[in-house]
């Protein structure tokens, strides 16, 4: 210990410097967030916990349907525009939960996003074009643009096309398709193209929307206004295509292809999700890929052959700039997710969707179709609405709680330590700064959150950070009073201090690490606090603490053992010549922890009792 | 302080020792008592369970003008049930009712705002179901018991299992006391009590820990004579330990109360306050048993191993020779660094007859 410890304090010391030179340097790196993320309980918003329950009951749920559950309403809360949303899951299977949290967003608004089936609705295809913005240009210029033309997506094949992306579809009647639905003219009006352009003529205002950061481009009828809007709608930012906008189906709609790879001119929707009754993907025996049977309730069954004979007849989606055109877009929240082309009326309420699909596509499609994208129930299990005021009350109160704390803390240790309470004090204080720090980086990096939980275990940490000084003191002093010099009972303290510290702090990085992986909710943060200002401590004592005691220690002002230095022999009990006691006796000492001092020490300890 | 420091000399050393092991008995008594008393309590009283734990909403109403009678009123016209209404030091209503939907929830935030002068943005609500406390009661015993069991393995290994089993009897008595309380005085239980209680479950072990690490030092090689009984050196470890002890509890217990005075006198009941009232009364308790009871039992439990058994013997038939160990008493002792057994105010061998009676 003591002879291997010639320049090495100081070492480890620079190195703990070094370390914090590092997470300084990346916490406030130019252009990144300095801040620490804040969870709702400090800065306000709401907080709901869905439990995800099977549709049919006695199921259980897998982790597929758990994690496109969790992207479903990710893309939902994303199309909020608040940056700092978060979607997680906790546990898995039966038991799992989700947990979304957004920021200043109110409990109805929330809720209602989150719950609502997805927005799922069928819209007579009116325009075709291109994903790229194009400014000012009328929509059939663009349509009739030939990189269009050439698109795989929706060309002409009487067969299955070969798009890679098995969105090129048609829809067929199924082969049990009855024909006792006769098409009646009544529902027709929205469908027709008639009508459509009878309103395009009429000028009306885009209605209004409020300002949220990504806008669905939606308008009572097909007027210019509009037109120059889906015109300049750029379909190749992420953020166009992203969904999680449920558009009213009552209005158009010019919005992208899933992808990113077609933009939409869209009519009022003819057939809702809702008319939906079922979906399944299938092989058909004598198909080359997998198919999504569609079967619809009446209502849907009648939109739907008055639609089709309508668009039967109509020129090809994308070619020539056909308006409108014989296809239709099945569109989810907001974005075209797939738009077949009708091969034929369908009569009997009973689709087939067919495109070379691979049988994840197939199923995907059909889950979308039959859920309404949600392939679970969610019932919100836990809601907690904080409002800002609040939640900035709450912050306020847990850190003057942990400054005050943290100041008892440092007074007490400097009575009662002196000299070496300043040590504990600037270790504390490091230990602070690397917490500071590394919350930032955990913040940018894994998206880290400090709810009240992980302030208030911060605040418990402050304890169980000092009691490792302590334990160290104790020791060094009891080495001392068992005759060892400072310089050496610096070092030979450590050694047993540190079985003792590594021991304690392993049960409470042990507690820590089960807390976090078995529990939901706050009690995750927490423990999630707890470990790591555990593991800080840890650090801190071994670079920081233990060292600056040994260089200390071989000052010769402490080494003479002053009341200040909180380690006068005399009062701790050793001689005060101990200091400089002879050169045998170190020796002696420094062979540490094996009980084998006992012989001098009750000569040395004799009648010390000045205190 | 110069006396807290004079006081750790002579503990150390031996001069001055509370006889911890041996008046086992009597901590065995008080915490029986107390321990009794807090079960009989949950019992009888049971736990004032949070909505969080039995379903329900929570609405705080922050800087509310109405009364509480009004507040009630609303609450309980809107929601058709029985409603419990508190208010805190800082002016805010809390109301709580039976389990709602979110729907109606968001109409009883309503008219609660109404009635209150501020707006509906400002109550704080929460809406929790009936299962999701059963769920999360169930993680949290899951979780506890994961950890119990990892902690006996490592215990096992560091030291032994017999201080394992003190440990975790120790830890017991703490979760017991805790718990208990929150059930003799009605303190609503609310997860950030059932975190209180986690941590209490690392603390309680570092504490005890700290204290077996130095039972274990003082005991090595300790078959090897016949001046000290295991007894004797677990209590000098405790006495040893004791300064640490004190300090280490109030340098844990100091920013603990931060929290409450802070909690209590800014925010009213909330996290900070539920979790700072569950850790210190853990703490305390926590700093009690590894000093008065895991370190009595585990003497106990050592105590029936044959060698320790004859250890004994050997040390009282060396006593009962009278001042033979005067004379040799420092030549002999291969085992502790200090222990002061043959010199001085010395008091755990005289105790050391009355230990062996008890038990």
């Amino acid at each position: 210990m003591a002879p291997n410890s010639g320049s090495k304090p100081l070492r480890l010391i620079i190195a703990l410097a070094a370390v914090i030179a590092g997470l300084a340097v990346w916490a406030f790196w130019p252009g990144t967030d300095h801040g620490i993320r804040l969870g709702l309980d400090l800065q306000g918003g709401t907080q709901v916990i869905l439990q995800p329950k099977p549709i049919t009951p006695g199921a259980s749920i897998t982790e597929d349907q758990l994690q496109q559950t969790v992207a479903i309403i990710r893309q939902r809360v994303d199309g909020l525009g608040v940056s700092e949303a978060e979607v997680t899951t906790q546990g898995s299977g039966d038991g799992a939960a989700i947990v979304v949290a957004v920021p200043g967003v109110s409990q109805d608004r929330l809720l209602s996003l989150v719950q609502r089936t997805a927005l799922l609705d069928f819209r007579p295809v009116w325009g075709l074009y291109p994903p790229t913005s194009a400014t000012a240009v009328p929509s059939e210029s663009a349509s009739a643009s030939p990189s269009l033309s050439a698109s795989p997506s929706l060309s002409a094949s009487p067969s299955l096309s070969a798009s890679p992306s098995g969105r090129a579809l048609k829809l067929a009647t199924s082969p049990s398709a009855s024909a006792s639905v006769s098409p009646t003219t009544s529902a027709s009006a929205s469908v027709s193209p008639t009508t459509s352009a009878s309103v395009a003529a009429t000028p009306a205002p885009v209605p209004a929307e409020s300002a949220a950061p990504v806008q669905l481009v939606q308008s009572k009828d097909n007027s210019a206004a509009y037109q120059s809007q889906v015109a300049a709608l750029d379909c190749t930012n992420p953020q166009n295509f992203a969904g999680g906008r449920p558009d009213d189906p009552v209005l158009w709609l010019g919005t992208c292809e899933r992808d990113g790879t077609a933009k939409y001119n869209l009519q009022p929707a003819f057939i809702k999700g809702t008319n939906v009754t079922g979906a399944t993907a299938t092989l058909p025996q004598n198909g080359v890929g997998w198919v999504v049977s569609l079967t619809f309730d009446s209502e849907g069954a009648k939109a739907l052959a008055d639609a089709s004979t309508q668009l039967t007849a109509l020129p090809e989606c994308g070619a020539q700039g056909a308006n409108p055109c014989n296809a239709f877009a099945i569109v989810l929240d907001g974005v075209v997710v797939s738009a077949p082309r009708f091969n034929e009326p369908i009569l009997g309420g009973q689709a087939e969707i067919q495109g070379n699909f691979t049988a994840q596509e197939a199923k995907d499609l059909a889950s979308i179709l039959k859920y309404g994208a949600l392939p679970v129930t969610l019932e919100p299990v836990d809601i907690t609405t904080v409002s800002p005021t609040v939640g900035s009350d709450q912050l306020r109160a847990g850190i003057l709680a942990g400054l005050i704390g943290l100041t008892l803390v440092m007074i007490y240790l400097l009575i009662y330590y002196r000299v070496l309470g300043i040590i504990a004090v600037l270790s504390l204080v490091i230990a602070g700064v690397v917490t500071y720090l590394l919350f930032i980086v955990l913040s940018k990096s894994i998206g880290l959150t400090l709810t009240l939980a992980g302030v208030a275990g911060a605040i418990v940490a402050i304890g169980i950070t000092a009691d490792s000084f302590i334990v160290y003191f104790e020791r060094i002093r009891d080495e001392i009073r068992d005759g060892r010099s400072l310089r050496v009972a610096a070092d030979s303290g450590w050694v047993r201090a540190r079985r003792t510290l590594l021991a304690a702090d392993f049960v409470s990085i042990l507690a820590a690490a089960v807390l976090y992986f078995l529990s939901v909710g706050s009690v995750r943060g927490f423990a999630f606090v707890l470990g790591m200002t555990t593991i800080i401590d840890v650090v801190v004592a071994f670079l920081f603490t233990h060292p600056l005691v040994v260089i200390l220690g071989r000052s010769s002002w402490m080494q003479r053992g002053s009341r200040w230095t909180g380690l006068d022999p005399g009062r701790l009990g050793g001689a005060s010549v101990l200091g400089t006691i002879s050169g045998s006796r170190r020796r002696r000492g420094r062979t540490d922890g094996e009980g084998d001092g006992s012989a001098d020490a009750s000569a040395t300890t004799q009648g010390e009792g000045s205190a | 302080m110069s006396r807290i420091g004079g006081l750790g000399r002579r503990l150390y050393n031996g001069e001055v020792s509370i006889d911890f092991v041996g008046r086992k008995r009597l901590w065995y008594i008080i915490s029986g008592v107390i321990v009794l008393i807090c079960v009989l309590a949950l019992g009888f009283r049971g736990l004032n369970l949070g909505i969080e734990f039995r379903g329900g909403a929570s609405f705080t109403i922050p800087q509310a003008t109405c009364s509480i009678e009004e507040a009630r009123a609303v609450g309980e016209a809107e929601s058709g049930s029985q409603v419990i209404v508190t208010q805190s030091a800082s002016g805010s209503i809390n109301v709580q009712t039976a389990p709602v939907s979110a729907d109606q929830s968001s109409v009883i935030a309503g008219s609660l705002a109404k009635a209150c002068g501020v707006a509906k943005e400002d109550i704080k609500a929460q809406v929790v179901g009936p299962s999701w406390g059963a769920e999360i009661s169930k993680k949290a015993l899951q979780g506890l018991l994961v950890f119990l069991l990892l902690v006996t393995i490592f215990l096992s290994i560091y030291f032994e299992w017999r201080m394992a089993v003190a440990a975790l009897v120790a830890l017991a008595h703490d979760l017991v006391i805790t718990i208990g309380i929150y059930a003799v005085t009605g303190l609503e239980v609310t997860p950030a009590t059932v975190i209180g209680l986690l941590t209490i479950l690392g603390y309680s072990l570092y504490d005890t820990v700290v204290v077996f690490d130095k039972v274990k030092e003082n005991t090595r090689g300790i078959t090897g004579q016949s001046i000290l009984t295991y007894n004797d050196a677990a209590n000098l470890a405790v006495n040893q330990t004791l300064v640490r002890s004190i300090n280490t509890s109030i340098v844990a217990l100091l920013p603990v109360l931060a929290i409450i005075i802070v909690g209590a006198g800014f925010l009213g009941a909330g996290t900070l306050l539920d979790l700072a009232v569950a850790l210190a009364v853990g703490m305390a308790a926590g700093a009690y048993s590894s000093i008065f009871i895991a370190t009595p039992f585990l003497a106990q439990l050592k105590s029936r191993q044959p060698e320790m058994k004859a250890l004994t013997g050997r040390v009282l038939a060396r006593r009962k020779q009278g001042g033979a160990s005067e004379a040799s008493g420092t030549a002999v002792s291969g085992i502790l660094t200090d222990t002061r057994v043959a010199s001085g105010p010395r008091q755990q061998p005289r105790r050391q007859p009355r230990s062996r009676r008890s038990r």
